[in-house]
């Protein structure tokens, strides 16, 4: 979050030095302070990470291999952030790829969102915020068919409610 | 000209509702009928006169058959011969059990089929012969006169006449498509149906998903509902004009039931999870689905009230997909519990499970046969997936068709054909490429045939016989 001030700032301070070397026009300040809105669904997406991902027809969040470790950070995040924005519920939703039968994909998607869930209860977020659901593979991020784009299929994606 | 008393007739006067119910008790009465015809209700290939032969056999030597425009008389009847000749003509040709000879082969004048010059059949080789009259009974009622006809001995094997409305006309070519198709093969036809399906249009990552319905050879689409929300996996109820299928309105994925009748939804049960993948009891009066847990999903069935909710599986894993065998004593289902998805049946109460599938990937969506003789499922390899079916102790196995994607097969009412859906894969990123169909195959593997649906489509489900 301070990286990201930071960033904001030294925007500023370039625009003003192009603006300076034209001809003088008001410096559009509106455009240039606007970042998420800290607590906000944008916030989550930018500073927090509100995806994680998953291997082929599992479900595990937790785990030593690169793509667990890589879950559990950012899940942290979003723990540490939900701990912040105390009036902010989420939902998670559970996705697959297109690489398996609707029905299953479906409970595979829940599967994904609740061990999600599970992980943000377990690290102090009250249950009565975080709701789940499941899209199966009805509502993908990536259209291509290859496993770059199943890859980027087989996750649970938190967002504000 | 005809007599009815010099041929045996059945007249009956369908209304909307009354149609199939008039027409089902005409085919349980052989009495009525000629020689011919009273013989084929106790198939014997080799007695004289019967046109019963094997289903299989039709496959590879389908049987030729005539369909001459229906004769009609004046006004819109002339119109209505035409089109239920053709709907004749499409329905058994697309069966490939049949093969109807080409129109421009027919010798002499038609007729009106009641003074059959058979040796002009004989001379273009047809073995079957159907024929019909259109006549207008005042305001939009008609009477249809049907024959069909053995040309070799030249016996009539059955004469029926339908009075019903005009607009009712598709439904009069499917039931006469289903008596030809049972007079000549000693099973039940399946064209007197329809299909309901899921339309799929718009991008894959906002797809909009409606209810939709059609006949099974793709006429009379409808929507059922209005794309607000994703709708998935309908079901026929197996006697009444319900569906069950699975709705994400609000935001809240459950199995609803649908009433074609006035399109009333109502959602079954009331379940903190997500229920998915409802198929009815073969008696009607329950559903059995899936509810999602923490861990996976359980079985459950239960009343089409919304009551008596029973938990039938409970192994900690993704149980989903469930259907009853036929006589409602056994439920085979789809379950990761062993490691990866799998095909397994158990009793109806949910005891003795035993797992049936063997064979080589992951195993998915089992569709019990009405005949009770099969089980339908897709099969998922690594790069391909496949409809087949294999018994219901998983012996017998055999793969019908495989793909870059295809699942969810639907038995016709007489277990001889399966209607399933197809994808393509996408070729860019931006999913050009993508579509979605129905196809149908016969149990043999044989006759694949394309369904044409105005949107894409997916999980279709065939209805019963219609009543």
């Amino acid at each position: 979050m301070n990286i990201n001030i930071l960033g904001a700032f030294a925007a500023v301070a370039l625009l003003a030095a192009c603006s300076s070397s034209e001809t003088a026009k008001p410096t559009p300040d509106a455009v240039v302070n606007k970042g998420p809105v800290p607590g906000s669904q944008e916030d989550l997406v930018a500073n927090v990470g509100d995806r994680i991902f998953f291997d082929f027809d599992k479900a595990t969040v937790k785990g030593t291999g690169a793509k667990t470790a890589a879950n559990m950070t950012t899940l942290d995040k979003q723990a540490a952030w939900l701990a912040q924005w105390k009036q902010n519920n989420v939902q998670i939703a559970g996705n697959a790829d297109e690489r398996g039968t609707s029905e299953y994909n479906i409970a595979l998607g829940a599967k994904r969102a609740s061990a999600s869930r599970d992980y943000l209860v377990a690290k102090g977020v009250a249950a009565t915020r975080i709701s789940t659901i499941s899209y199966g593979k009805d509502r993908p991020v990536a259209l291509g068919s290859n496993e770059e784009a199943w890859a980027q299929n087989r996750n649970a994606i938190t967002s504000v409610r | 000209m005809l007599k009815d008393a010099a041929i045996p007739m059945t007249l009956i006067h369908p209304t909307r509702r009354g149609l199939v119910a008039a027409t089902t008790g005409l085919l349980a009465a052989p009495a009525i009928w000629t020689r011919a015809s009273a013989q084929a209700a106790a198939p014997n290939p080799n007695a004289p006169g019967s046109a019963v032969i094997d289903v299989d056999r039709a496959r590879t030597d389908p049987i030729p058959v005539a369909i001459p425009v229906f004769v009609g008389n004046g006004g819109d009847t002339e119109r209505l011969g035409r089109d239920i000749a053709g709907v004749i003509t499409n329905n058994l040709a697309r069966s490939g059990l049949f093969r109807p000879i080409d129109p421009a082969a027919f010798i002499g004048k038609t007729g009106d089929g009641v003074a059959v010059n058979f040796g002009n059949w004989k001379a273009i080789g047809a073995q079957a012969l159907v024929t019909g009259k259109i006549d207008s009974q005042g305001g939009d009622k008609v009477r249809v006169e049907f024959r069909l006809w053995d040309v070799l001995p030249g016996l009539q094997i059955q004469g029926t006449a339908y009075t019903t409305t005009l607009s009712n006309w598709r439904r009069i070519a499917h039931i006469i498509s289903d008596v030809i198709y049972e007079r000549m093969l000693g099973e039940k036809g399946y064209f007197d149906t329809r299909v309901v399906y899921i339309a799929g249009s718009g991008p894959r990552d906002r797809r909009v998903k409606r209810l939709a319905i059609m006949d099974q050879d793709g006429e009379n689409n409808r929507f059922l509902t209005d794309g607000g929300f994703l709708a998935l996996t309908p079901r026929f109820h197996p006697t009444r004009d319900q569906i069950a299928f699975m709705s994400y309105v609000n935001d809240k994925p459950r199995v609803y039931l649908f009433d074609l009748a006035n399109g009333r939804q109502q959602m079954l049960g009331n379940f903190p999870g997500i229920t998915l993948s409802p198929r009815f009891a073969p008696d009607g009066n329950s559903v059995i689905m899936a509810q999602t847990t923490a861990s996976g999903s359980d079985i459950y069935l239960i009343g089409l009230g919304g009551g008596g909710a029973r938990r039938l599986t409970d192994s900690g894993a993704i149980d989903v997909s469930p259907c009853f065998s036929p006589d409602g004593t056994q439920i085979v289902f789809n379950s990761d519990r062993g490691g990866d998805q799998q095909l397994y049946v158990m009793d109806a109460g949910g005891g003795g499970v035993k797992r049936i599938s063997f064979g080589r990937g992951r195993y998915a969506t089992p569709v019990w046969s009405p005949r009770g003789d099969l089980i339908a499922f897709t099969r998922q390899s690594s790069d391909t997936f496949a409809i087949g079916i294999m018994r219901p102790d998983g012996s017998g196995e055999r793969i019908l068709s495989e793909s870059f994607f295809c699942e969810a097969p639907t038995w016709a009412p007489n277990g001889r054909v399966l209607m399933f859906y197809r994808e393509t894969a996408a070729r860019d990123s931006r999913g050009n490429g993508y579509s979605s169909r129905l196809v149908s195959i016969d149990i043999a593997g044989f006759n694949e045939r394309a369904i044409t649906t105005p949107t894409d489509a997916s999980d279709p489900a065939w209805s019963p016989l219609l009543q």
